[in-house]
């Protein structure tokens, strides 16, 4: 009887790879528990009437059908567009000055670096009430007890004293400033890292070529940034979309429905309103949106770097 | 014997199965297996209060060297963190032996129907009801469940007040002095004097915490049993009223007048109680809408504020200004909790006269036991006035609508801003209750 040789690889059967898939365990549980199982469970209760405790009652589609017809909702999703588009233009300008200012050998460049990544460390409870301070409409004696109604006194400009977050009119926009105010320090960072990387030669060989300053800037500087441009878009996009913290310590509960974003919505539909059902029915439509606004600017940023 | 060597694809799929079943197995051990308590000489207490942890450390100490049971006390705050915690607590049911629910009633009542909640009726009624006679009754109905009940709660008492509150108007009297005034308005229309005096001087007539919704709600309604009573005011709520009746819009005129004349401190509508109540300390306004919990509030920031309490002066007289009041902070007791009877022993030690005038003293607040109130501040002397006739949305047979409120409240804010009118909000009021009624008929 012929004698067959064991041909078994035992470092790679079924034991062995039991073992090496041991090592991923963690992390899929973590990954489970804290993303995959929350995500179903959101979904599910998305469908249902609920309290936060008690019976859930299936409700099917009612609740996105409300949403649908919620003109408060679709208000708050203008609102966070607004705020956006003013980090986008104002915050991104401000931080790719910036950035552009400290690429450059200048004085105390360090010093510039460590002061404009100041805001972005800070908790938003913290600037909230800083800015607070600062936009207070209150009087004390005939004198303004906020910062810059103060300063616009003392500069003879008491015409512009202003009830600032108490006003519709700029009440969102005072929190859009405050808000870009915070987060120019990480696209600052980002730009500065880019524009870093940005080999020196290439202005060298378009000055050769007779390019000045905004030739250089237009032809060397933004093709070479585009990509770190588009994340720091796309970061910028989803923080502004997402921000409340900063609102409910600028307006607590809000001004009226003036100051109301997404998220402050689905934390009332939630705390103030108990329609837990309601409320994860808005986180579903909110993150569906963000995942859909994300995807895009991946294509966009993509077929800009293939142009 | 010719072993066959199993192909790469076979050993994956074999892998993928065992995987999964180890992670299956994992995760149920993780999430779903929650071990019951047993019983011991320790009771967990949960709560929120944070100015009141160093009191209820001491409290613990005391009892543990008087019984030899161990207080654990627990704080997590801020407040909307806490509930979310107790919340899961009771998902996965890990909650501790004595804890609170900071929520409206229905909540509660959700609670105590899921089970758990223990039903202290018994231990109450012992020895004579001697433990309830010893509380105020308005404190007690705030945890009170009484046969009939709208949410359909076994009839009980439910939970422990520990201290009680209510909220009023407060003065600054030197403030009120330097306006020539010489005493506090006892009707709407002395106030609107007042607010119009003070306003000649230059003096900010009035502060809340009206970006908080609560606070909106409470002084709107404590007007609203006032102008029409409280029966009305439960028809509105049952739908039997509808909010453009002239009675809810003179309740709307209150802000509209109050905002016409200048009452109110530039900000108001997006102020938290915390900034009015240092607006109020640092006599930047005359008059203020807070709790008795500002007694302790003042007195950390400005220890020689000079002030006064009253109740809102009434538009009607013909009927009573009912203030919100009741349990300040209550506290449960959990059903499934194995220290069940230790937990109730160390909460009728906590209630008992001795411990009540202690933690007064200590926490400025009012005390839930009655025969400790001799024994306390002339401030809290005073906010303790009313504390036989407050109101709480807790203790109504019914509450309005969470969708329908909000869209109240808001709706007094945008007057406040003079965006909206009395009759405008009391429309839109009305639009979003009409049609909140028809989704629960359906």
């Amino acid at each position: 009887m012929p004698v067959m040789a064991d041909t078994r690889d035992f470092s790679k059967g079924p034991l062995d790879a039991f073992k090496n898939s041991l090592f991923v365990v963690p992390a899929v549980l973590i990954f489970s528990v804290f993303y995959i199982y929350p995500f179903f469970n959101l979904l599910w209760l998305s469908f249902h009437q609920w309290q936060g405790i008690g019976p859930m009652i299936w409700v099917g589609f009612q609740n996105f059908q409300g949403i649908a017809g919620d003109k408060v909702w679709w208000a708050s999703m203008g609102h966070a567009a607004y705020i956006t588009l003013i980090a986008l233009t104002f915050q991104n300008a401000l931080a790719f000055a910036l950035a552009l200012a400290c690429d450059r050998e200048i004085r105390m460049k360090r010093f510039y670096c460590m002061v404009f990544f100041i805001p972005p460390v800070l908790s938003e409870v913290v600037v909230g009430i800083l800015w607070n301070w600062v936009l207070n409409a209150g009087q004390q004696n005939g004198q303004n007890i906020g910062l810059l109604n103060y300063f616009l006194v003392q500069t003879g400009l008491p015409n512009l004293v202003h009830n600032w977050l108490s006003d519709p009119k700029t009440a969102l926009t005072c929190i859009a400033v405050v808000h870009s105010w915070k987060g120019f320090g990480w696209g600052f960072i980002m730009l500065l890292a880019g524009l870093q990387t940005i080999d020196k030669q290439y202005y060298e060989a378009a000055k050769v070529d007779g390019a000045g300053s905004w030739s250089s800037f237009k032809n060397v500087t933004i093709p070479m940034m585009l990509p770190v441009i588009m994340v720091v878009v796309i970061l910028t996009i989803l923080g502004s979309m997402q921000v409340f913290v900063l609102i409910l310590s600028l307006v607590n509960q809000g001004l009226v429905y003036h100051t109301e974003v997404p998220v402050t919505r689905i934390l009332g539909s939630m705390f103030t309103t108990n329609q837990f059902g309601y409320a994860c029915a808005q986180a579903v439509i909110f993150g569906a949106i963000l995942v859909v606004v994300s995807f895009g600017m991946k294509k966009l940023s993509n077929s800009i770097k293939q142009a | 014997m010719l072993l066959r060597r199993k192909s790469g694809e076979e050993n994956g799929q074999e892998m993928k199965k065992i995987f999964s079943w180890f992670c299956c197995a994992l995760l149920a051990t993780a999430v779903g297996c929650a071990q019951p308590k047993k019983p011991s000489h320790q009771i967990e207490v949960w709560h929120w209060m944070t100015d009141r942890q160093d009191a209820l450390e001491v409290m613990a100490k005391k009892y543990e060297q008087e019984t030899g049971i161990k207080v654990k006390i627990e704080l997590f705050a801020p407040s909307d963190a806490y509930s979310q915690k107790v919340i899961a607590a009771a998902q996965a049911n890990v909650l501790p032996d004595i804890y609170g629910i900071l929520s409206k009633k229905a909540i509660v009542a959700s609670f105590i129907k899921a089970g758990y909640v223990a039903d202290l009726s018994a231990d109450f009624a012992a020895h004579d009801s001697a433990w309830e006679k010893s509380m105020f009754v308005k404190a007690l109905d705030v945890n009170r469940f009484p046969e009939g009940n709208i949410e359909k709660v076994k009839p009980g008492l439910y939970g422990v007040p520990i201290d009680v509150t209510n909220i009023q108007l407060i003065y600054n009297k030197k403030l009120l002095r330097k306006a020539g005034i010489t005493r506090p308005p006892e009707t709407f229309t002395e106030f609107v004097s007042q607010i119009k005096a003070l306003k000649r001087v230059g003096i900010v007539p009035f502060v809340s915490g009206f970006g908080e919704m609560w606070l909106v709600e409470c002084f709107a309604l404590n007007y609203a049993f006032n102008i029409m009573g409280e029966e009305k005011v439960f028809k509105t709520f049952r739908g039997e009223v509808p909010y453009t009746d002239p009675d809810w819009i003179q309740v709307f005129s209150v802000f509209k007048t109050l905002t016409d004349h200048g009452a109110f401190m530039q900000g108001i509508v997006t102020k938290g109680n915390k900034l009015a109540e240092q607006d109020f300390a640092l006599g930047r306004a005359a008059f203020a809408f807070n709790g008795s919990w500002c007694v302790n509030v003042y007195h950390d920031m400005n220890p020689s504020l000079e002030y006064g309490v009253i109740q809102l002066p009434p538009i009607n007289s013909a009927l009573p200004m009912r203030m919100w009041g009741g349990a300040g902070s209550s506290f449960e007791v959990s059903n499934s909790s194995p220290n069940k009877d230790k937990a109730i022993s160390f909460l009728k030690w906590l209630t008992a006269k001795e411990q009540q005038v202690f933690l007064s003293e200590q926490t400025n607040n009012l005390p839930a036991n009655r025969e400790a109130l001799g024994a306390i501040p002339q401030v809290l002397a005073e906010f303790s006035r009313v504390m036989e006739t407050v109101t709480h949305p807790s203790v109504w047979p019914l509450n309005e609508d969470p969708l329908a409120l909000e869209t109240f409240v808001k709706g007094i804010q945008s007057i406040m801003i003079a965006e909206s009118t009395p009759e405008r909000v009391a429309q839109d009021v009305a639009a979003v209750k009409e049609r909140q009624l028809d989704k629960m008929k359906r």
